[in-house]
Parts: C-alpha cells; sequence; structure tokens
C-alpha cells in the first residue's frame, strides 16, 4: 500500500524529468551536423551564463537556433498532446480515446487553415492575426469533440465502439474539407501544407507566440489538473461520481474547453501527430497506476519525451531528407492501437 | 402521517421516508407515467431494510429518492432530520453511501487505492489523502475481512472478493446510510450469504441503517429487520419479513407458485414450486 504523497509524485516527475533532459541533450547532438556531447554541455553552460556570443555562429545557428527550438516546440506538443489524451479518455469514458484518433485533431487542422485564409482578408495587423490560427484550431477541436460526443450516444449512454467509429468517420470528412480548402491555396504553399498535416515539427512559431503558448499550457493543464480527482472517480461510474458528491457538469466543462484548447494548440503548430495521447497515457499507467493526479503531469513529462525521440528519428534515420514526425508516431502507435483494441474485445 | 410513523420514538429514527412518490414523464405534454406511488417507511440506526419487488417495480427508483439523486414528486426523506434531496452533495456523499450495481471499472487499480478513492467527500482542495484517510480505509476493509486483499488487483480478484472490497469502499465513507442495488446480482449463493452476513453484522456494530434493493426473496426475508414489498410502482405492504412474506401476496407480485414456511427464528423461507 502506497498512497499518494507529495515526495512520491515529485520522485516521479524528477525520474521522467531526468529522462526528458537526457532526451533533449542526446537529440541536440544529433542530426546532419555533428555535434560533441562534451562540447554541447559546455556551450549550454556559456548560453545559460549569457555568454552565447563567444560560440562559433554556424553551430550557434544550428544548435541554439534551429534544433533546440524544435525540441521545445516538440517537448510543448507532446505534453499537450498527451494530457489531451488522457484527459479524452476520462472524459469519454474510452481507453481508446485519443485527439488523432477521434477526429479532434482533423477538426483543429480545419479550423487552423481555415484561419490561415480568412486573415489576411480581414485586414488586422500581423501580430493579431498570428493568434488567428491557434484559435481557428481550438474551435475546431471543440466543434469537432462535441460532434463525436453526441453521435457516438446511443440510448443516452457514450457507446464505445460507436464513438470511435464516430471519430473515425468525422477525420475523413474533415480531411476530405481540408483537401477541398487546400485546392484555393497557391501549389507553392500546398506541399508545405501537406507535410504539416502529417505532424511536422520543423517549422517552430515566432518567439512571441512560444510564450502565449507556454503560458496557456499550463493554464489548460492545470485547470485539467483541478479535476484530476474527481476524474478518477468517473472512470469507476458516473453515477459512483454523482453520488460521492462530484459536480461532473464542472468537470465535464472544464475537461471539454482545457483538452480542446490543448489540442488545438498543438495542432496549430505541429499539424496532426497522431497517436501520442494514446501510447503515452497508457505507458504511464503501466509504470505508475492509473491516479490522475500523479498520471497528468508524468503523462505530460512522457509525452514530452516521446514526441522529442520521434522527431529525432524523424530527422535523423532518412537524413539527408525528413520524415514526417507524425509518420513515426503512427508507425509505433497504430499497431498499439490495434492491440488495445483486441484486448478490450476478447 | 402514515401509519408507521409512530412505531419508533421520532429521536430514534434516522431514515424516514414520508410518503414518497415520483413520476416520470418523456416529455411534459404527456401524460406522466407513474413509476412510485407515496410510499413510507422508517429505520433506525442498525436496522436493515430490504427493498424487494420484481424488475421494473419500482425499487431503483426508490433507492435514488432515498439517496437524494432524484427530487420526490411529493412526500420527503428525512436522514436524521434533514431532506437528502437538498444536502449538499458532498455533505451528503459524508453521510450516505451508495453501491451501485457492479461498475466497470475502465483501467485496472490496486484495492487499497479503489477503496481510498471513497475518501473524496472528505477531501480539502487538491490536497493528497492524509494518514487519517489511510488509516480509515485499511479499517474498513479490516471490517470486511479483505485486508489481505489489499496489494492486489481489482481485476486478479473472485466475484465474492470484489464485492466485499466494494462494500469496503463504501465504507471508508464514514455513511450513516448505507444504500445497495442487488449487491448480490453476481454472486454464487455462499458468496451472497456471505456478504448479507458481513452486512448484518457490520449495521449492528457500527449502527448503519442499510437499505438494500434484491430480488432476492429469501435473502431479504433471512437478513432484514423490515421489508417494504414494492409492485407496478406501489408499496403494497411493509413490515418484518414473517409479517410481508403472505403466500397469497408473494404469489402475486412474483407471479409464481411458491410456499412460505416460518423457521424457528421466525425468518420466513420460500421455496418455489416448479411444475404449476
Amino acid at each position: 500500500m502506497q498512497p499518494l504523497t507529495l515526495g512520491r509524485l515529485f520522485a516521479r516527475c524528477a525520474v521522467l524529468g531526468v529522462v526528458l533532459l537526457l532526451v533533449t541533450l542526446v537529440a541536440l547532438k544529433l542530426g546532419a551536423v555533428p555535434v560533441s556531447l562534451y562540447g554541447l554541455g559546455r556551450d549550454l553552460i556559456r548560453v545559460a551564463m549569457g555568454k552565447s556570443s563567444e560560440l562559433a555562429s554556424e553551430y550557434r545557428l544550428i544548435v541554439f537556433d534551429i534544433r533546440l527550438p524544435r525540441i521545445l516546440l516538440g517537448i510543448f506538443v507532446g505534453a499537450s498532446l498527451s494530457v489531451a489524451g488522457a484527459s479524452f479518455q476520462a472524459l469519454l469514458r474510452n481507453p481508446l480515446a485519443d485527439p488523432y484518433v477521434l477526429g479532434v485533431s482533423s477538426g483543429a487542422a480545419l479550423g487552423a487553415i481555415f484561419a490561415l485564409i480568412a486573415a489576411p482578408h480581414l485586414g488586422v495587423a500581423p501580430a493579431v492575426a498570428a493568434l488567428f490560427t491557434p484559435l481557428g484550431a481550438f474551435l475546431g477541436a471543440a466543434t469537432t469533440i462535441a460532434a463525436v460526443y453526441f453521435l457516438g450516444r446511443r440510448q443516452g449512454a457514450i457507446d464505445s465502439g460507436t464513438l470511435l467509429l464516430a471519430g473515425i468517420i468525422s477525420a475523413s470528412f474533415l480531411s476530405a474539407l481540408i483537401m477541398l480548402l487546400m485546392t484555393t491555396l497557391p501549389s507553392s504553399n500546398v506541399r508545405g501544407m501537406a507535410f504539416w498535416l502529417m505532424g511536422d515539427l520543423s517549422t517552430p512559431p515566432p518567439r512571441s507566440l512560444q510564450w502565449f503558448l507556454g503560458v496557456v499550457f499550463f493554464v489548460a493543464a492545470g485547470a485539467i489538473y483541478t479535476t484530476a480527482a474527481d476524474l478518477n472517480l468517473l472512470l469507476a461510474g458516473e453515477q459512483e461520481a454523482i453520488h460521492l458528491g462530484v459536480d461532473l457538469g464542472r468537470v465535464r466543462l472544464v475537461v471539454y474547453i482545457a483538452a480542446s484548447v490543448l489540442t488545438g494548440l498543438a495542432v496549430s503548430v505541429s499539424g496532426a501527430i497522431g497517436y501520442v495521447g494514446l501510447l503515452v497515457p497508457h505507458a504511464i499507467r503501466l509504470l505508475f497506476g492509473g491516479d490522475y493526479r500523479v498520471l497528468l503531469p508524468t503523462t505530460a513529462l512522457g509525452g514530452a519525451i516521446a514526441v522529442v525521440i520521434a522527431d529525432t528519428l524523424a530527422r535523423t534515420v532518412v537524413a539527408p531528407t525528413e520524415l514526417s514526425v507524425g509518420a513515426v508516431t503512427a508507425m509505433a502507435g497504430a499497431p498499439f492501437f490495434i492491440y488495445l483494441l483486441r484486448r478490450r474485445l476478447t | 402521517m402514515s401509519a408507521t410513523a409512530a412505531r419508533f420514538p421520532a429521536t430514534d429514527v434516522r431514515l424516514s421516508v414520508e410518503q414518497v412518490s415520483y413520476a416520470y414523464a418523456a416529455n411534459p405534454s404527456q401524460a406522466p407515467l407513474f413509476t412510485l406511488e407515496a410510499t413510507s417507511f422508517q429505520a433506525r440506526p442498525g436496522e436493515i431494510v430490504a427493498i424487494l419487488g420484481p424488475n421494473a417495480s419500482g425499487k431503483s427508483t426508490l433507492l435514488k429518492l432515498i439517496s437524494g439523486a432524484l427530487a420526490p414528486l411529493s412526500g420527503r426523506v428525512l436522514l436524521n432530520g434533514f431532506p437528502t434531496h437538498s444536502l449538499d452533495p458532498r455533505a451528503r456523499a459524508r453521510r450516505i453511501a451508495v453501491v451501485q450495481q457492479e461498475s466497470r471499472l475502465l483501467f485496472p487499480a490496486r484495492v487499497w487505492e479503489f477503496v481510498l478513492q471513497r475518501r473524496h467527500p472528505y477531501s480539502r482542495g487538491l490536497a493528497f489523502e492524509s494518514e487519517e484517510d489511510v488509516l480509515i480505509a485499511k479499517n474498513a476493509l479490516a471490517q470486511v475481512g479483505a485486508v489481505a486483499l489489499n496489494d492486489r488487483w481489482l481485476d486478479q480478484i473472485s466475484g465474492g472478493e470484489k464485492q466485499r472490497v466494494i462494500l469496503a469502499r463504501a465504507l471508508a465513507q464514514q455513511p450513516l446510510l448505507l444504500l445497495l442495488d442487488e449487491p448480490t446480482l453476481h454472486l454464487d449463493i455462499g458468496a451472497q450469504v456471505d456478504l448479507l452476513e458481513a452486512l448484518q453484522r457490520l449495521a449492528r456494530q457500527n449502527r448503519y441503517t442499510v437499505v438494500v434493493v434484491t430480488h432476492e426473496l429469501n435473502l431479504a426475508g433471512g437478513y432484514s429487520d423490515q421489508v417494504v414489498l414494492l409492485h407496478r410502482g406501489k408499496s403494497l405492504r411493509v413490515g418484518p419479513p414473517a409479517s410481508v412474506y403472505q403466500r397469497e401476496l408473494l404469489e402475486q407480485v412474483f407471479q409464481t407458485a411458491l410456499t412460505v414456511e416460518m423457521g424457528g427464528s421466525g425468518r420466513p423461507r420460500v421455496s418455489i414450486l416448479s411444475d404449476s
């Protein structure tokens, strides 16, 4: 019997934090231009001390201006998608829920593209227009999850199989709409857009937006964390939760909005990276158990680790060209999804 | 006030169900579909009340009204003098523990974790369970004789063991009133008797008032202090098993031929006559 204490929670987060740090170092080292770990450590200390001017400019460009922002973006996207996945699993009471599988990522992508196309015609300042993409993605994500939720209900209760089918059908419908919208774009944009749709971390957003993303992540994930104990009870049954005094309406609203925000933001900067929200929470459950008060923070760290690894593979295995990071996560995630599905059916 | 209201001095009554009724209409313009007509009974600490009846007789509706999850159309349910429906949900959860028909867990959990979860109504903000909570959970497991299961996975114990753990989980709420909806549904006969004996012992020792919904005639007759017999949304008879268990009445309600014998302890025993 090991009841949860603050110490145990920190210990678990610390383990994953150290792993994330190591993975980040390796990811900074690996790539087309070789970098030694020793040199990397020395230079990181220099940068931390504010002496970045002492670094060779070409090297500084590659490691600190290209690789590091990309890794940071991977950390943000992985954490967001994993927390969103774990949240959707509790909200919909379905272990197979994932933003990508449920079509929420496609909805977010459609919203983002719509905002991208519409923004230049609205005549607002570029700084404001930059916010339209994440906002559009959030609205797309929120609308899709609401639609899938209502389509997945049978006789008043969520039916697991119907829900998944509704998600998959929605994803294919939304992808068709995305294709339609893309025909209106100049052909030079289409290739980049297609790459982005599969999941792509190679174009980090401008610095001002990075701050915005970081802050919103902590607000949204924090909001979900306040419902963690309620989500544990919700997983044991809706009626159970109500009888234990859980305000189900409030919990659902908070988790629904916050998870849509996380999905929307992640998709708006990285496209639809699949299966992270499925794979990571399940792996963390095996490691640390299913208590959402541990699961949410550790799954955020685990998601960050997973996406940084996946992206490092994506840019190194077929170097000098690049694979889409979404292709890497799908190669790992899709078989895992089948495994979970089979295990549930038997 | 109903006839049963005067059975005990008022201070002794913990649960008082007074002329409670409930109606459900598919939409407001239609005539309401009565699911429960005025029902009354009272129970003291340490007493077990069985709500008995065939399917769709209103048993679960009555249980929901008692738990405060549903608002009665008329009448009221008082727990220590307070209407259960108007209690704040968390305050209600500190007084009333409800054990539902089996609910499926989505992810595996350890027994202790599962029991500890029901300390939730006592939690403060984001704080984790205190040492006191852990002690109460352990004690709850001890009360049902399930300490040895502490570290087992919930999906790797037998049905009877699981039902004990579910009971311990309810005890962790430290309730005044324990409500159980068909707790013996998926249990073999030995586990059914075990569970009801545990329930009876706990009710006596800890002074819980227990309300059990069941359609098991002999379990209700053998272990309850009062039976509320429901049929098509009407409470036909309320009283000790010996007075409720009359052959014609039970035959009418359960639509089958049966015999009722009185045991030595004043407990009725019902046998179903198979070929009739």
